[in-house]
């Protein structure tokens, strides 16, 4: 009897994902919406009343605009973004087969820039740049993530996993130790929220602007005394990584509106 | 690429952020009740100000004060004869006292105003409304601002 | 740079209509300084008007307080067919107008 019992045991633990320490399941996974006050829930809900649509209007009208020596809009190759983008920004960081590494979807529209457009990159945190990504990502609002899948991005996943258990800065702390050991509690007077980047760019109350998942990031390390890595730094790029893929699931919202 | 933690500690004092985000402080500036005071009273004039029929509509717990949500409406038939003509919103701490000033006619229908404000610390806010009649009514909230816990303009 | 503007397309004569406004602006206070020290002059959007049909239902003036990328709601009773105009002013000469139609039965 208890044979049995113990081979039953073993067959359920070998079958279960290896669900890691500390990780959350994915039906416990909340949106940083979910912990907001009514009042920007409002925000966000209503598209005429949310600032980051003002983005996502602008990325519009640069969608068409043509730029760059070879005088080509981002929709001379992709047409109509309603349909070519819709999905696309849940799957980002994604895999480039030339670079071998994964790269954002800000990195990618500044590689369509180069390779097809022959435009000088937009700078990172530019309103241009966010415009676009802000337009791009829009088009995914509602399309669940799936960022993380290709195999080939395994091991940056990993790479991302470490980094956000890993201890910085002067006050030692992991991105884990807050985001997955202390959501729903409080850091001063604000929810600590489970770190789900499900509405980025997203126009944040504190920036009175759109600002994306890096900056973000760069906040928290500030946040924690720890020297913030360079934007398109590898390590943000696979701590964005790290951060979508543990997001499965969860629906995308651009452009999201947080305290 | 990244520095090591010792080089950033002395770097903290003049902290660098990259990209387009303009590194910005504010100093201690406050505009102080005597401020608030002369800035009503540049609306008002000498007439008294009653309290009642306006109603502020802030979050009692601001959840950032660079963009708090605010709703300022009048109880007022709204008619020809007898309708709000302004509203205006003051503050007591913010550097500087006024927030808005919102002219209204006959025909708006509804005296309701909506805006979002910066509030730079926990304190007063007062709504005046000038009534066709030209009486001024007011209320006062008191409003709870709480600081992000993570900012990027530290220190 | 986009405005967002909320009006209803059709109305029936008499309603009571909400008109809702959100325009990109940073509306830099005047009041914070660089590390450096360097004052970041004053920028903002100092005056805002609705008009409809040509005559002026709803001006606002913005203070320094006011969240970038100022929101504005208010009311008005439609009349007639025609149109709203807005028009943002500003600091360094800022100017910015839209408009929205609305169908009155």
């Amino acid at each position: 009897m208890s044979f049995w019992r113990a081979i039953a045991v073993g067959a359920l633990v070998a079958a279960a994902p290896a669900l890691l320490a500390g990780e959350i399941p994915s039906d416990a996974r909340r949106s940083g919406y979910a912990f907001m006050g009514p009042d920007t829930r409002a925000m966000q809900d209503d598209d005429t009343a949310n600032p980051g649509m003002l983005f996502v209007l602008d990325g519009e009208a640069l969608w068409t605009k043509k730029t760059g020596s070879a005088e080509k809009a981002c929709a001379d190759c992709h047409g109509d973004a309603r349909s070519s983008m819709k999905g696309v920004a849940a799957r980002y960081p994604a895999f480039d087969k030339a670079l071998a590494r994964p790269f954002t979807l800000d990195q990618r529209i500044n590689l369509c820039r180069a390779n097809h457009q022959r435009a000088a990159p937009l700078p990172y945190e530019s309103r241009d740049l966010l415009a676009l990504s802000a337009f791009v990502a829009h088009q995914s609002r509602g399309v669940a993530i799936t960022a993380g899948d290709d195999p080939e991005l395994k091991p940056f996943v990993a790479q991302g996993r470490d980094l956000f258990m890993q201890r910085e800065g002067q006050l030692n702390l992991a991105c884990t130790n807050c985001h997955d050991d202390n959501f729903d509690k409080r850091l001063a007077g604000a929810p600590i929220t489970q770190a789900q980047p499900t509405g980025y760019p997203l126009y944040r109350l504190e920036w009175q602007t759109l600002g994306s998942l890096e900056r973000r990031l760069r906040s928290c390390m500030s946040g924690v005394r720890a020297q913030a890595y360079d934007y398109g730094a590898p390590e943000l790029v696979a701590l964005e990584l790290y951060l979508m893929s543990r997001a499965r699931g969860l629906p995308m919202e651009t452009p999201a509106v947080r305290p | 690429m990244p520095t090591t933690r010792r080089q950033f500690l002395s770097l903290a004092g003049g902290v660098t952020i990259a990209g387009t985000i303009p590194i910005v402080t504010v100093r201690t500036l406050q505009a102080t009740p005597a401020m608030l005071n002369t800035a009503i009273r540049n609306i008002v004039g000498e007439a008294q100000i009653r309290t009642g029929k306006v109603k502020l509509d802030i979050p009692p717990l601001v959840e950032n004060g660079n963009t708090v949500p605010m709703t300022v409406s009048v109880a007022s038939p709204m008619t020809a004869n007898d309708y709000v003509k302004s509203i205006h919103v003051f503050n007591e701490k913010n550097p500087q006292p006024n927030i808005g000033n919102f002219y209204l006619t006959a025909s708006s229908g509804r005296a309701q105003v909506s805006t979002r404000v910066r509030l730079a610390d926990t304190q007063k806010v007062v709504a005046v409304a000038r009534l066709s009649d030209d009486t001024f009514w007011q209320v006062t909230a008191e409003i709870v601002v709480t600081l992000a816990a993570c900012t990027e303009e530290m220190n | 740079m986009a405005a967002l503007i909320n009006v209803p397309a059709k109305a029936r004569r008499g309603d009571i209509i909400e008109i809702r406004t959100l325009t990109s602006h940073i509306m830099e206070t005047g009041f914070r300084h660089t590390a450096d020290g360097a004052l970041v002059p004053r920028d903002i959007i100092t005056s805002f008007t609705c008009r409809y049909n040509g005559a002026e239902i709803f001006r606002a003036d913005l203070f320094p307080a006011i969240a970038a990328n100022p929101y504005l709601s208010f009311f008005t009773v439609a009349k007639e067919s025609g149109k709203f105009e807005f028009a943002w002013i500003g600091d360094n000469g800022y100017t910015s107008t839209a408009s929205a139609p609305i169908t009155v039965e």
